[in-house]
């Protein structure tokens, strides 16, 4: 059933693609498998990241970006993130009724998903979706999550290019954010230019930005958009062009990539250690050796370790 | 952790969707992840939504007419499209009672009208799509 699953994936099959993205969300362990064989081909696509806050219009910039890059004939993929509800573990899941016209198009795939108690940053189903997007053959990947406060700093991790977006008229949430806002964004995109005073807001970011930035040597850019006019969209992606040229030009795509697979090894390791020492069996004998002052708690974490990592 | 997978989308040529929303929120309460893809969506749109997201359960709303065709036609492209297709699908919305037998016929799992219960629609679909 794998082996069929993965020559559908790779003639290009959007079921089988769904499917595997299901099957590492559900935590099922062939999945894992899957993912292994596919990593080899995967790490061509280019990730642009699009967060801010809920309304900003996030998703129809996602709809007029993907529809500026289908010009260009690039395959497309999307992972659109709602919050879940940390009390019913539902969610709702709205991103696509702005991506209505890109949905039939054979170039895009889309899918949603729930912060899944990982509310601003990024789940490993969210990272893991993209991998598979990634070795489907998508050229970009953009990844759309709601921007909570630091956690937003998440996204970092697996985005090549962060773009903010925001709106006229938020006002004091913008100054409340600036210490956050200003360190993650590599190009900033203020939205609903119909509405309200957008230049001001342009002014004031540049002005912001030019106290400096998280990538040395890049100054980030400013810019207009009427989403759902598709205006000013042409002008983002050139901006988000323009910071994947720096990177690649710099060397500094390469190291950050760097840094995150180490990153990943690191976590996904801790991850299974993790895992491992809470299904440990023994765990109340050592529990009571120790409250017992029979033994020391570092002996006992040493010796729990030891026999988890072989 | 696995919740079941719905998608809602309504169908027709007019706006309203109060009750679709009504519906999605009731579903997301109830612990589903509930992707809603907004009003006048043809059925290519949907099928090609409900495959990319891989989604456990269909829910079908239609305010104006057109369900006779339209409900069906989900069915067959799903049919179609999706090899071993388990999706359910289901219906509500200003559906006449003497259309639900052949819709019935036609693959749709269950056709709710306006004044059913939000919790029987959620039961329906935990016992035939729950895990
Ligand atoms: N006035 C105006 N409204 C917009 C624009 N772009 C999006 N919207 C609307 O803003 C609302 C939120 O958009 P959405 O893309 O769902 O925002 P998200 O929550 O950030 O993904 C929707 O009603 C959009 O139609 C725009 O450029 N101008
Ligand atoms: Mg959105």
């Amino acid at each position: 059933m794998v082996e069929k699953l993965l020559a559908d994936f790779r003639a290009g099959d959007k079921v089988a693609a769904a499917r595997i993205i299901t099957m590492l969300e559900k935590g099922d362990p062939k999945g894992k498998e899957i993912l292994k064989d596919l990593y080899k081909q995967c790490g061509r696509g280019y990730v642009i990241g699009l967060t801010g806050p809920a309304g900003a219009g996030k998703s129809t910039l996602t709809d007029a970006l993907v529809k500026e890059l289908r010009k260009k004939d690039y395959r497309v993929g999307v992972v659109a993130i709602d919050p879940t509800s940390p009390f019913t573990g539902g969610a709702l899941l709205g991103d696509r009724i702005r991506m209505g016209d890109i949905a039939m198009d054979p170039g895009v795939f889309i899918r949603s998903m729930g912060t899944r108690g990982n509310l601003g940053g990024l789940s490993w189903e969210a990272r893991d979706a993209l991998t598979v997007l990634d070795a489907f053959g998508c050229d970009y990947l953009i990844v759309e999550t709601v921007g909570a406060g630091q956690s937003q700093v998440e996204v970092e991790k697996v985005v090549d290019t962060v773009v903010m977006v925001t709106v006229p008229g938020l006002g004091d949430d913008i100054q409340a954010n600036k210490a956050g806002i200003m360190e993650i964004g590599d190009l900033y995109v203020v939205n609903k230019a119909d509405r309200g005073d957008a230049d001001q807001v342009v002014r004031y970011l540049e002005a912001s930005l030019e106290l400096g930035h998280k990538t040395e040597g890049w100054q980030p850019r400013v810019c207009k958009t009427i989403a759902w006019k598709g205006e000013g969209v042409a002008d983002v992606l050139d901006a988000i062009t323009a910071h994947r040229s720096f990177l690649e030009e710099t060397g500094k795509l390469e190291e950050m990539r760097k840094i995150r697979t180490y990153e990943e090894i690191i976590a996904r390791a801790r991850k299974m250690v993790i895992d491992e020492l809470k299904e440990y069996k023994g765990i109340n004998e050592i529990v009571e050796r120790v409250y017992n002052r029979d033994q020391d708690p570092i002996t006992a974490a040493e010796e729990l370790v030891n026999s988890v990592v072989k | 952790m696995s919740n079941i997978r719905v998608l809602v989308a309504k169908v027709g040529l007019d706006g309203h969707d109060r009750g679709a929303k009504v519906i999605v929120r009731a579903l997301r309460d109830a612990g589903m992840e509930v992707i809603y893809t907004g009003i006048r969506q043809t059925p290519e749109q949907i099928v090609a939504a409900a495959i990319q997201e891989d989604v456990d359960v269909i829910g079908l709303s239609s305010l104006s007419g057109g369900h006779m065709h339209l409900f069906p036609k989900v069915v067959n492209l799903l049919n179609e499209k999706v090899p071993d297709n388990n999706i359910l699908v289901i219906g509500g919305g200003i559906i006449p009672d003497d259309d639900i037998e052949e819709l019935k016929k036609a693959g749709i799992a269950a056709i709710f009208g306006p004044g059913t219960p939000l919790k029987d629609i959620i039961n329906l679909i935990e016992e035939k799509a729950g895990k």
